[in-house]
Order: C-alpha cells, then structure tokens, then sequence
C-alpha cells in the first residue's frame, strides 16, 4: 500500500489540506490505486503547505504548496511512485531547510501521526519518562539544571531552579501547569508541539510532576487555537489509556492526572500569575510577586509553570542526557531554540537551531528574504513587546544575553519581518493600543500610561510640540518599564523606544513633508 | 429524598439553562471559564439572564460571575452573529498588508470590527494572533483557520455563508 501524507496542522488546513486529502482520496479511488493517506504533523515549512509526502524505497518525496486543483495533475505524472512534478521538491530529508537545522524539541516533526501513539514510541517516546520513573525526584531536577534549559516562554529562567524550589517545598498538593497562552505575534511553535506532537508535552509534564511530587497538570490553552485544544484533549485521553498518564503510570508508584483549560481571548493570561487567575476561574488579574508561584502558585499550593517549549525539552534531557542538551548553544545559553520565522518572510516557517546563530543567517538563508521582495527595514524579535530591531543589527547572534545587552529580547523565539513600506511610528502606537486593549488593569502606569502613550505618539507624528512630547513619551516610557507590576506594562516601551532610537525619520513627517514642499 | 426547593433556588432559576452546564463541571468555581463556553456554544452568547444561576451554582458572588464574563474578550453577553469572522490584527499579519485587510473587509460587510452585519448573519471581530505568522495575513472563521487572506478570500468564504 502507497503511504501518502498530508498534514493535519492548522497552517496546512488554513490552505486547504483538508480539502488536498479528500482529492487525493477520491482521485485515488477513482483510479482504482490502492493508497493509504496519513495525516501527520507539520514539518514547519509554511509557505510549502499543503506539503505532500510520498513513501519511496529512497525515503519520502515531498510536493508543494498543493491545492485541491493540483491533484489531478499529481496523479497524472504518478507522483505516488515519487515521480517528477513542477511542484516536486525531491526527497524531504535533503531539503536545505530541514537539512541545516537542528532539531532536537522538533524531532519528530512532520514525520508522526501525532495521535499515534506506537509512532510516538518507535520514534523515541516516553525514553525520557521511562528513565524518569526509575529516578528520585533530586535526580531528575540535577538532570534539568545540568542541561541549562531556561524558560523558553521569554523570561529565560533557569528551569532546574524552578523545579528544585517546588521540589524542596512540602506540601499537601502540588501542581504543574503548561502555559500554552502562546499570545505572542510571530509564534507558533507552542501550537506545532501541542497540534504536532502532543505525546512530547505530555511526556515533559509528567516529568516535571515526578521531579517535584506534583500529581496534578493543568496546560492552558488560548481559544484561539481550537485544533490543539482537540488535538491536546485526544492525546490525553490515548495517553491515561495507555498508563502513560493517569493512577500508577506504568504500574509503578507515581501518579499524574493531567487537563486541558481553554483562555477565552486575554493576551495578559499569558503572564504566569494572570494564568493562574484564570485556572482559578478568576479575572486574568496579575499578582503581586512574592510569593513566588513555586511557593505559593494555583490554589496557592506550591506550582511548577513552564512554557510548552521548556516542556517539551525535557523528554531529550531526559532521554540522552541533560550533558547532550548544553553541547548546543553559547555563553549563558544553552540547547536549541525553536525560532520562528513570520510576517513579510518568504520562506516563513520553524527553524530549529542552537543559540548563536544570527539574525542575518536565519531571515536570509533560511528564510529567503522579505516576501514581497522590496528591502527589509525591520524585524521585531521577541513578541509584541520585543524590540524592532534595523537592518545594521541582523548580525548579532541569538542569545539571551547578548540581546540584553542591545536593549532587546530573544523571547519566545519568534522574528516578525517588515519590509520598507512600515511606518514605524504606527507600529510604535499600535504597541501602546495593544497594551491598554489587553491591559489587566491592576497597575496604573501600564492601564492609563498605554492610552497616554498611543495619545502622545499621534501629537508627535501630527507634529505638536514634537520635541517636548518625544521627552514626554521618554519619560512616560520609564515610569512603565521601572513601574509596572508584571511584563505587559514593563515591556511595552521596548517597541516603541526601539521603533524611535531606529528609525526616528517615521515620526517626523510633518517636518519632512514641510522641507518638500 | 430529593432535595427541597428553596426560595433562592426559585429565585435564581434551577431551571436556567446554565444551571446542568455547571453541573458538567461539579459546580467547581475554577471551571468558570469552561462553562462560560460551553454556555456560550449553546446559546451563541452568555446571556446576562444566566449570570445569577451560575453564581448560585457555583457559591460565587454575581459581581465575580460578571466580572469574569466581562473580562474575557471572548464572552459576548449580547447576541452576536450567527458566524465569527476573526481578523488577525496583530504585527504578524500587519507586515504582510493586514491594516489594508481589515479596512477593506470592514467596507466588504459594510460594518467596522465590533459590530454585526444587518441580517445578523457575520460578527466582525479582531483577534491577536491564530499562530499563522508564517502564512500572514491570518483569520478564523467559527471555528477554522483561513491563511493567505485577501478581500477575494474573504468575499467567496462569506458567499458560502449565505448559501
């Protein structure tokens, strides 16, 4: 039987893989060909989506971007047997992209059915927790700091700390919860994982509730992903099933019950202790630190909050060793980054590398240049509170560190490109109107300094005492960065100073219009 | 013996609609948000007339019930489209022409984001960020993802709502 695979992403269905699998399966019934179509994950090449696979005897040969109207002319030049088509990419392992990266987290990552649960396993499954359930609770958590992991969420803290507190508190209940808020434009590897390879998240919690003694999980997940929420919810249910989750885990003494909860549209919830708010069932309100949530965190018990990406790290730390993750990565930071590559990008996609590597190599080598082809001006790494960062500054290397020390932040991971047609002045405003949509409200400079910033910013470009309310704006940005309670109102300067340090033409057009004329 | 009936049961409606909901969940407080949805897939909004049957339900105040339904940018507390047409309005998809996107689809319903078209049948929403940063510009529709948006897109996907 011919194995052909069509991937079951959202950014394939999006471009109609659901529709490019029922044409092959009619086409294919229609000629009497005997096939088998399997709906894997995404590789994360998304401007080749929907990315069809073919099993050869020489490995898989891929095909796209395909529509549901291209499948005709597929079958006519038997692309079931591997053969040439003006959409053929040759076989998928050769592919420059997947070839020259790094995949560790996303490993399996276009090549399972993510709901299989023996694909999971004869591709390296559940080694990581196998060897977690013969460990202590100390052993694992030296395992994790060993390996250098940092919260791949943005913050970048230490990950074995974090669990060593949870671990070295006592308490009646403790609890792991996934943050799958993923609200950061320009990220999407937090839903590749969940949609793509949910057994991994499961896996790395589990770890986590062991470490620590919790037996208790939670992964919340924005609304705004509905397929992995479904996709999350099977896996769970496969996984209790199967003893990999659920009451003696493998008929062995640890237990760990784990469940999904929805977000309902609030960026702020992606803030830990505003998720935490909201597992409770309450408002997404921020809450003051100390306590700590590791000491005083869901339910106020002792709680273990990781990003997806950090979770889904362990089962490799796991697996081969927390000593094999730290051989990637530079100075402080260590292992791979999933990096994403957004917006006016050609060839946008997920690129799995070890830190270092630059901005430069991941937008033009991986990424092919802006999509429209005109210059590149900008690119905002980190998120919607993550600098703009100009052209001059593509070679620094990606690492926690050294983007600190340029006023910018690695984050989530996540690059979003613009070409020369932004104006970096409404980008800058659109920063502050972001903030007070999704301000909590708790804390005055991030509430009622974002809507005085959105205002100052107009005055500026109308060009209304333009120098004074530049300093205005300065001042204003400072009183958020050293007042704000949590990083929505702490961060939202980054953009806008960045945007003016940059790219201060953008906010002087009236002068400019004026010396025209 | 069945439990009695009390005024406050009288008064706050065990016969609400949201009332078995909450009981799915075991009047748990912390799944607020859960029924909240699942009221609001059954009834197309959460309506302002459920709200003390919750808090009944879940020994909470009414002000917190409302509190949480008001917070969220997914509650509607009133009756919305009979579809959600979610544009991505964050800088993603801004990059790739999404501000242009938004007008042009706002004078294609000949509603602007927030409202509801005239025969009730689409609701116009922004959103920030579906996760489709890599094939921007990005919508959802109900429930599915749409990329590569343009107006042509949009126009042929409402069509097929009408019909």
């Amino acid at each position: 039987m011919i194995k052909i695979y069509v991937p079951r992403d959202s950014s394939a269905k999006a471009v109609g893989a659901d529709e490019v699998a029922m044409a092959i399966a009619a086409e294919a019934a229609a000629q009497n060909i005997s096939i088998q179509i399997i709906r894997n994950s995404t590789r994360g090449m998304a401007w080749l989506e929907t990315f069809v696979e073919v099993e050869t005897p020489n490995g898989r040969v891929g095909y796209g971007p395909v529509e549901a109207g291209d499948v005709r002319s597929l079958f006519a030049a038997k692309f079931y047997e591997g053969a040439k088509h003006q959409l053929g990419h040759g076989l998928v392992d050769e592919l420059p992209y997947l070839k020259n990266q790094e995949r560790l987290t996303f490993a399996r990552a276009g090549i399972t059915d993510p709901v299989s649960l023996s694909d999971y396993i004869s591709h390296g499954g559940f080694e990581g927790l196998r060897k977690a359930l013969s460990m202590t609770g100390a052993a694992i958590v030296a395992e994790v700091t060993e390996s250098g992991l940092r919260g791949r969420g943005g913050a970048a803290f230490p990950t074995g700390i974090k669990w060593k507190t949870v671990h070295d508190t006592k308490a009646d209940q403790k609890y792991v919860c996934c943050n799958a808020d993923e609200g950061d434009s320009g990220t999407f590897a937090d839903r590749m994982v969940m949609e793509g390879d949910p057994f991994m998240l499961i896996e790395g919690m589990t770890v986590a509730g062991i470490a620590a003694g919790a037996t208790k999980g939670f992964i919340y997940i924005r609304s705004e992903y509905p397929d992995a929420i479904a996709t999350m919810k099977q896996a769970i249910g496969i996984a209790t099933a199967a003893k990999w989750l659920g009451h003696n885990i493998q008929s062995t003494d640890h237990s760990f019950d784990l469940e999904v909860r929805r977000g309902a549209g609030a960026y702020i919830c992606g803030e830990e202790t505003a998720m935490l708010e909201s597992l409770e069932g309450k408002r997404g309100m921020v809450r003051a630190k100390p306590p700590i949530p590791a000491l005083q965190g869901l339910f106020g018990k002792p709680t273990i909050i990781n990003n997806v990406l950090s979770f889904a790290a362990v089962p490799f730390i796991l697996a081969k060793g927390g000593a094999a993750y730290k051989n990637y990565g530079m100075g402080r930071s260590r292992g791979t980054l999933p990096f994403q590559l957004a917006g006016n990008i050609k060839h946008g996609g997920l690129v799995e590398k070890a830190f270092g590597i630059t901005l430069r190599t991941l937008i033009n080598d991986f990424g092919g240049g802006t999509f429209t082809g005109r210059k590149l001006r900008a690119v905002q790494v980190g998120g919607p509170l993550g600098s703009y960062l100009p052209e001059s500054q593509l070679d620094l290397p990606m690492d926690y560190e050294t983007f600190a020390a340029n006023a910018a932040m690695v984050g989530h991971g996540g690059l979003v490109v613009f070409d020369d047609s932004v104006d970096m002045a409404a980008q800058a405003r659109f920063a502050m109107e972001f903030c007070a949509i999704e301000s909590c409200g708790k804390c005055t400079p991030c509430r009622i300094g974002s809507i005085r910033g959105a205002e100052t910013i107009d005055k500026i470009v109308a060009g209304e005492n333009r120098d004074a309310n530049l300093l205005l704006l300065e001042d204003l940005c400072q009183t958020m960065t050293d007042g704000s309670l949590c990083a929505m109102g702490g961060l939202t300067p980054m953009p806008v100073m960045s945007a003016i340090k940059h790219f201060p033409e953008d906010f002087d057009k009236p002068a400019r219009l004026q010396a025209a004329e | 013996m069945a439990k009695k009936m009390t005024l406050i049961d009288l008064q706050f409606g065990k016969s609400d609609p949201a009332t078995p909901i909450c009981a799915n969940y075991g009047n748990k407080p912390d799944a607020l948000l859960e029924i909240l949805h699942d009221v609001q897939h059954e009834f197309g909004h959460v309506p302002e007339t459920s709200l003390p049957a919750i808090a009944h339900a879940l020994n909470l105040s009414r002000a917190e019930v409302y509190g949480v339904a008001t917070f969220y940018h997914d509650f509607h507390l009133k009756p919305t489209g009979k579809h959600h047409l979610k544009l991505c309005s964050a800088e993603a998809c801004q990059s790739m022409g999404g501000r242009g996107l938004v007008a042009a689809v706002e004078k294609f319903l000949r509603v602007k984001i927030g409202q509801t078209t005239s025969d009730g049948l689409i609701t116009l929403e922004a959103t920030y960020c579906l996760g489709l940063c890599a094939s921007a510009p990005s919508m959802m529709v109900d429930n599915k993802p749409v990329a590569r948006v343009n107006v042509d897109k949009v126009k042929s996907i409402v069509e097929g709502l009408r019909t």
